[in-house]
């Protein structure tokens, strides 16, 4: 990969992708749940990195958290900024639309596997990232260019926020 | 001025590292005992100072004062919380703990694949850096007045 923020990318990316795309057996079952869960397990130490990185505070509400995603997040890791787009009324719901992917830049998916969300790693690292800052969200992708969409959209959706516990033995 | 402990818990109140420099005096209760008194304060002091501000507070509780040390606090929004100990000669230290999580648990623990993150410390290189780092602060002096 020809980019000056490759170690950043390699950070993003686990390894045997392809390796696993070709496993038999339910393989889009297990390829889902493997990238959520890497993903996930990314996103929950790559929010620490960041805020060390950037020294953003907490967020006073979504639409802040969306802008920080796309304009702090993505930038400094992907170096792309997704459009924040299609604010449901109640505003606990929008999408990130990225015009490039770099995640499956260099990916065709093959004849077999058309339907394979290639990218479902970023929906882990989105939750796990998210969860840590106490919010609980529900990512997933709606469009993507390697299904002949024009752009990869990614939904996300608030669901609540996570209080803090209480410290045991207290009441 | 000096610096007499430093303590590092996780959002569910596990402590993950514990250091102590020119500390005096001890509590008479187990080390164990005091984390679990200590995160029990800081947790009721900050909720209870969230309820008493008259406006939204986005950094809430900093430091308190008492006639003979001084505590400092320090959380980030991941839940991460550095406290420190210093005596009452000591201005604000934000910016200290501060630079203690971004390059120092950050680089040493959250960097390091084989550091679990919701129990204590193992990393004797954190430990070093940690000790290194307090060690240089200008504050620090061995010699206690």
């Amino acid at each position: 990969m020809l980019r000056t923020e490759s170690t950043k990318i390699n950070l993003m990316r686990p390894l045997g992708q392809p390796a696993l795309a070709c496993a038999g057996y339910r393989w889009r079952e297990n390829y889902y749940s493997h990238q959520r869960r890497g993903g996930y397990n990314i996103g929950v130490r790559i929010i620490e990195d960041f805020l060390a990185r950037t020294n953003v505070g907490r967020c006073h509400d979504f639409r802040e958290t969306a802008d920080v995603i796309s304009k702090n997040a993505f930038k400094l890791y992907l170096g792309v900024t997704p459009t924040v787009t299609n604010w449901s009324p109640a505003g606990d719901e929008f999408s990130l639309q990225l015009d490039s992917n770099p995640l499956a830049e260099f990916v065709e998916l093959p004849d077999n596997h058309t339907g394979l969300s290639y990218s479902s790693l970023l929906c882990g690292v989105l939750r796990g990232a998210l969860e840590m800052v106490q919010m609980a969200v529900d990512v997933r992708i709606v469009q993507d260019t390697l299904q002949g969409d024009l752009q990869t959209e990614l939904r996300l959706r608030f669901l609540r926020r996570i209080e803090e516990s209480m410290p045991a033995g207290e009441e | 001025m000096t610096v007499y402990n430093l303590y590092v818990f996780d959002r569910h109140g596990t402590c993950l590292y514990y250091g102590e420099w020119n500390r005096k005096n001890t509590t008479g209760i187990s080390l164990k005992g005091e984390f679990k008194l200590m995160y029990g304060m800081l947790f009721s002091l900050k909720s209870f100072i969230k309820k008493l501000s008259p406006t939204d507070v986005k950094e809430g509780f900093l430091s308190y004062q008492t006639s003979k040390y001084k505590l400092h606090y320090y959380e980030t929004p991941t839940g991460i919380k550095i406290v420190m100990n210093t005596d009452i000669a000591v201005g604000n230290v934000r910016d200290v703990l501060q630079r203690a999580y971004s390059t120092i648990y950050v680089d040493f623990v959250v960097r390091n694949p084989l550091c679990s993150l919701d129990e204590p410390i193992q990393s004797e290189l954190f430990k070093q850096k940690i000790d290194a780092f307090v060690r240089g602060l200008p504050f620090f002096s061995a010699r206690v007045t």
